[in-house]
């Protein structure tokens, strides 16, 4: 290991902790600078780090060892391996230019040098989360990267709507990483050890084993796959722990790009390829990300058919495609879950960095219905949003075409029902995205503005600082996915093969026919769903109208997010308030809590008081206390002698 | 013998020069800054000529090897941060300077011939040595009625201790006929089965703990160190709280790890109750103190019983938990009291505990400082204090004493409860007075010093724990 694989985390946790000592005193507007230092700096390391990996220098060191018991050792150390590699290049690439797009649109906020610094912060949560090479330095980078999702969901905390949301997501999180927990405990009472390599070593041999749980026989590997995968659920916002993440559109859309896009919620995704020995050995858990991920996937696009909120899109859309991803690692495709994890970073940032520049423009107006013919205003905007559509609906030659078609090939191509369930679902899936993505696109760029005169004279393009991240962001959208073009196209693969070492090379059981199917169908499955979207909103606009009219009570369910959160209201919100309000508070914390934290100290220090009261101050004392003291060691010692024990 | 002979010795012989200038220095310097200024240099320079000192002395009487190497570590570092509180303190007291810190400089002397005693006359001259610098350094306010009781307290029960020492010292040396460690050492193992019924010997044992119970401030031996610490100058009291603490630990690696080891058993018996009535005692009347210098002074008691925990494990891995326990103690504890000093001004006396209500607002800087040190004495990671307490309950579980490990936890627990509050008065209350602070550049250094360490030891404790394991060599 050498300076710059420590400088890759250690500079953004620097920037950060300038930034919060001295941001709101000294630094104030000029914050940008040392977080941009920090995250530009372990950019250029990263990079570094990539490019040795690329030569075959693989990094697996403790840095230190923070404590240690028995066999049990708390360090940190890194592993820098392709899978590694990869997601250093993702987080560290999406965060610089969300710093950079940050400094026009963060401009003025009173919290400016406090944005930073969580934005740096979280940086190096991520790096740590990414770059560990134990399970514990993954979960203290998953539970950090929770608080500063928090902290950054509920930036203007002021807002009642946005402190709502940070809590939503931390206490839905909390399920989630309960599991994870779990798990992660279970891993080291099976294995003896927290470290990849010795857990990865041979888990194999854990196979058979079976562990007792209320009186049932589980399977071990299983129970630790699925504890394992609830934290992924919660992380990556899948059914049914998805609810938090719309919600957290509620911070600054940069924010929504860097941590509800691009990173963090890719955790979970991370997290199953990291881990993808143990899975690999449990059929059953790999059949739960599968439809987990399919279901998820399809059931999150339908919702974002109907939804106004421009961020809210593009958020269901995100859960859409992480559904997508987990769909790769069920059927054991990890290459094919990470290589589309890698270009949705960019189509995706780059979609809400854009809606965050159209919000700018109108002014915090996030309906789209209140939008309307923006392209000519923000033609930069229109552009590479319009690029980042492509991408994601798959239309050839860009990058999520190449990312998407994999996946649906391996599902497709895995043999067995599960497989075919998935690649249905997916192929749906598929449609549904080209024709949200482009009812975004046509319904606030295309047409007349809706929003009225006055707004319509403060239409203007963003600044530099916000459009140079988005056509460094479109770039990648557009040529990101160029390094994984399949063999069928004559491409090399190499992204898999790159990752190989790392998640094995998942086998298809099709013909090159088959996978031509697969390919064709897919480019037709997206060009029908852009012309749809162009045919409703476009040519006849009244066509969608008619439709939510004509069949309101499924709008309805679709508008309301299948009720999920009404679901979650009368189910578990509400019972936990009751059971708060009347048997916590009322019981446990006036009688037994309250009775213990008043109690006790009254009993010490009554017990205090009167054992002060021996410290009289005399010194006559004080020797009668000491010779006391030694008499009673005498008289033990004689007891000893002549009884032979204490 | 030559003056290179000398070598091992070197750092006690630069701190006794040390001392000897500064008394003449008092007498023609004008400006009594210049002394804690030469005090530090010369520290420092004692400070790196520990490393290099190797070997015994006087026919075995002094032995430098790393285990007095990592007490005489610790001890200048103390002498280091004592001086740098002390400078502006002595002014506000309006105390003199000369004596001052050639008294800090001959303790510091005192306690490290007594880490680096190969003999117990050897370790009786030293331990006298710092006995007598501290009790006058006590009374050193001589126009303050509480410093000159202190030290009079101090001296009347140091003497009686003394006295102890000496009969247990003699009875060991009647029933093994030697005051070297070693030879001890040898004569207990020649016994074998029959040391444990030998009276003369057993008494003895029950002699050294109450002695070492006595400079440690164990309970029941510890009667005098609230009262001598409130009293004391704090500046003093810090310096005290640590010094023949550590010092005690030292005697404690030498005289039951090394020469009567063979009787460990019955130490470890004699020391379980001790050391359980030393954390309960400290940390229950810590609750009820209003002064500040008060509760430190029980906290510090408290301490020294989880200290002593790790001696019951009679193993290597207790006694290195032990010692390094002292060394992170050291610079939670100093930077405790630097903070109480740093409150102390011309007409503000500082040290009851509702001077520091919203201290957070008036100084937050202070008020930080204060938190991170009051985490550390708690136990709370990521600071010191808790790998101080990890590494002796994780040496206690190993060593099979799972009940008592347990006790220390929940004993522990207490402490909480007196330290967070100093915390909560600080950021949770208005302030009730305007709480003036001193702006010493000296007593800055040294509050940088403490915490940096107690933040350093607690995320990369691994240098540390190395350190004091290697040093576990006993020679």
């Amino acid at each position: 290991m050498t300076l710059k694989h420590v400088l890759i985390p250690a500079l953004p946790l620097a920037a950060f902790i300038i930034n919060i000592l001295f941001g709101k005193a000294i630094l104030r507007t000029k914050a940008h600078w040392i977080a941009l230092i920090g995250v530009a700096g372990s950019f250029l390391c990263s990079l570094s780090a990539l490019s040795g990996v690329l030569s075959g220098h693989i990094v697996n060191e403790d840095l230190f060892t923070w404590i240690t018991s028995g066999s049990f050792k708390v360090s940190v150390g890194f592993l820098i391996d392709p899978l590694t590699a990869v997601m250093l290049i993702v987080v560290n690439t999406v965060s610089l230019l969300v710093h950079i797009y940050s400094i026009g649109y963060m401009h003025g906020d009173k919290g400016y040098y406090r944005f930073f610094a969580f934005l740096s912060l979280f940086t190096f949560s991520m790096l740590m989360l990414v770059m560990g090479n134990n399970f514990l330095q993954m979960y203290f980078g998953w539970e950090a990267v929770g608080l500063c999702s928090y902290f950054l969901i509920g930036f203007w905390y002021y807002k009642k709507s946005a402190a709502d949301a940070a809590k939503k997501a931390f206490i839905v999180n909390r399920f989630g990483d309960f599991g994870f927990g779990l798990g992660v405990i279970l891993i080291f009472l099976t294995f003896g050890s927290l470290h990849y390599s010795d857990v990865f070593k041979n888990p194999a041999a854990f196979a058979g084993q079976t562990i007792m749980i209320c009186g049932h026989s589980f399977n071990l590997i299983t129970v630790i796959a699925l504890l394992l995968f609830c934290g992924a659920v919660g992380k990556s916002a899948q059914l049914p722990l998805h609810v938090w993440l719309p919600d957290a559109m509620e911070g600054p859309t940069p924010v929504s790009a860097l941590i509800h896009a691009a990173t963090m919620v890719t955790a979970g995704v991370f997290m199953v390829a990291r881990t993808n020995s143990i899975f690999v050995l449990s059929p059953t858990a790999m059949a739960v990300v599968a439809v987990t991920g399919g279901v998820t996937a399809i059931f999150a696009a339908t919702i974002a058919l109907v939804q106004k909120d421009i961020k809210r899109i593009i958020a269901y859309s995100t859960v859409s495609q992480l559904g997508y991803m987990f769909v790769a690692c069920g059927v054991g495709a990890f290459s094919a879950g990470i290589f589309h994890l890698y270009t949705h970073a960019f189509f995706k940032a780059l979609l809400f960095l854009g809606a965050g520049s159209v919000i700018h423009a109108m002014e915090g107006e996030q309906d789209i219905n209140m939008m309307g013919g923006l392209k000519k205003h923000m033609p930069v905007t229109y552009l590479t949003m319009l690029l980042a559509s492509l991408s994601i609906s798959g239309v050839p030659g860009l990058s999520g075409f190449f990312s998407k078609d994999e996946i649906l090939w391996m599902a497709y191509a895995h043999g067995g029902g599960i497989g075919k369930f998935v690649y249905l679902l997916g192929a749906i899936t598929a449609l549904l995205t080209a024709f949200y993505s482009f009812r975004l696109i046509y319904v606030t760029f295309h047409g007349g503005f809706r929003g009225g005169h006055d707004k319509e004279h403060h239409l203007h393009e963003s600044p530099q600082s916000m459009t140079l991240p988005l056509i460094a962001l479109a770039l990648g959208a557009v040529a990101a996915g160029y390094v994984g073009i399949p063999h069928i196209l004559g491409g090399h693969d190499s992204f898999a093969h790159f990752l190989a070492p790392v998640v094995g090379e998942a086998e298809a059981h099709g013909s090159l026919s088959q996978e031509w199917f697969v390919m064709i169908s897919s480019i037709v499955i997206a060009i029908t769903g852009i012309l749809a979207a162009y045919y409703f909103y476009i040519k006849n606009t009244k066509i969608p109208e008619g439709i939510a009219k004509n069949f309101s009570p499924i709008y309805k369910i679709l508008f309301n997010k299948y009720y999920v959160d009404e679901i979650y209201d009368v189910l578990i919100v509400k019972p936990a308030y009751w059971f708060s309000g009347a048997v916590i508070n009322k019981i446990t914390d006036a009688i037994v809590i309250e009775g213990v934290v008043n109690g006790l100290p009254t009993i010490v220090e009554w017990f205090s008081r009167r054992l002060r009261k021996i410290q009289t101050g005399i010194v006559l004392h004080y020797s009668m206390f000491m010779a006391a003291g030694m008499f009673i060691l005498l008289i033990l010692i004689l007891s000893k002698l002549y009884t032979g024990r204490f | 013998m030559t003056l290179a002979n000398l070598r091992p010795m070197a750092p006690e012989l630069i701190l006794i020069a040390l001392g000897l200038v500064l008394l003449m220095l008092d007498l023609i310097c004008r400006k009594k800054e210049m002394l804690a200024i030469v005090t530090l240099i010369g520290a420092i320079l004692a400070f790196y000529f520990i490393k290099g000192s190797h070997g015994g002395l006087f026919d075995g009487m002094f032995i430098a090897d790393l285990y007095s190497n990592f007490f005489k570590t610790v001890f200048i570092i103390n002498l280091l941060l004592s001086t740098l509180i002390s400078v502006k303190y002595l002014d506000t007291e309006r105390a003199l300077h000369g004596e001052y810190y050639a008294l800090l400089v001959f303790a510091t002397v005192g306690m490290m011939t007594m880490a680096s005693a190969g003999n117990l006359i050897v370790l009786y001259l030293g331990l006298e040595l710092m006995s007598l610098s501290i009790y006058v350094l006590c009374g050193f306010l001589r126009n303050n009625i509480k410093s000159t009781e202190s030290a009079i307290k101090y001296f009347l029960l140091g003497a009686f201790s003394t006295a102890i020492l000496l009969y247990a010292i003699s009875l060991l040396y009647g029933s093994t006929g030697s005051t070297d460690f070693n030879k001890i050492a040898n004569a207990v193992a020649v016994m074998g089965a029959g040391a444990a019924l030998k009276p003369l010997l057993l008494f003895s044992v029950a002699l050294f703990v109450t002695a070492v119970g006595f400079k440690i401030a164990a309970v029941p031996f510890h009667m005098w160190s609230p009262d001598v610490y409130e009293g004391a100058p704090t500046s003093v009291t810090a310096f005290m709280s640590v010094g023949p603490k550590a010092a005690g630990f030292a005697i404690i690696g030498k005289i039951f790890f090394v020469a009567i080891f063979g009787l460990h058993v019955e130490w470890v018996k004699l020391l379980i109750p001790i050391s359980v009535a030393t954390m309960i005692t400290g940390n229950v009347l810590a609750i009820s103190q209003t002064n500040i210098k008060r509760m430190l002074a029980y906290s510090s008691i408290a301490h020294a019983g989880y200290a002593l925990l790790g001696i019951l494990t009679a193993d290597g891995d207790g006694l290195t938990a032990a010692m390094n326990y002292m060394l992170i103690y050291m610079f939670m504890n100093v930077g405790a009291f630097a903070v109480v000093i740093m409150l102390r001004t011309e007409d503000f006396a500082g040290d009851e505990l509702k001077d520091y209500l919203g201290l957070a607002k008036t100084h937050p800087l202070a008020a930080f400082l204060m938190m991170i040190f009051m985490f550390s004495l708690t136990g709370i990671p990521p600071t010191a204090g808790f790998i101080g307490k990890f590494y002796i309950f994780t040496a206690l579980i190993h060593s099979g004493q799972l009940k008592l490990a347990v006790a220390g936890v929940l004993i522990s627990v207490i402490s909480a409860f007196f330290y967070l509050r100093v915390v909560m008065y600080m950021y949770m209350k208005d302030p009730e007075v305007e709480t003036p602070v001193s702006d010493s550049l000296y007593l800055k250094v040294a509050l940088a010093i403490s915490v940096v360490m107690v933040i350093v030891i607690g995320v990369f404790p691994g240098k540390f724990i190395e350190f004091a394991k290697a040093s576990l060599i006993l020679q």
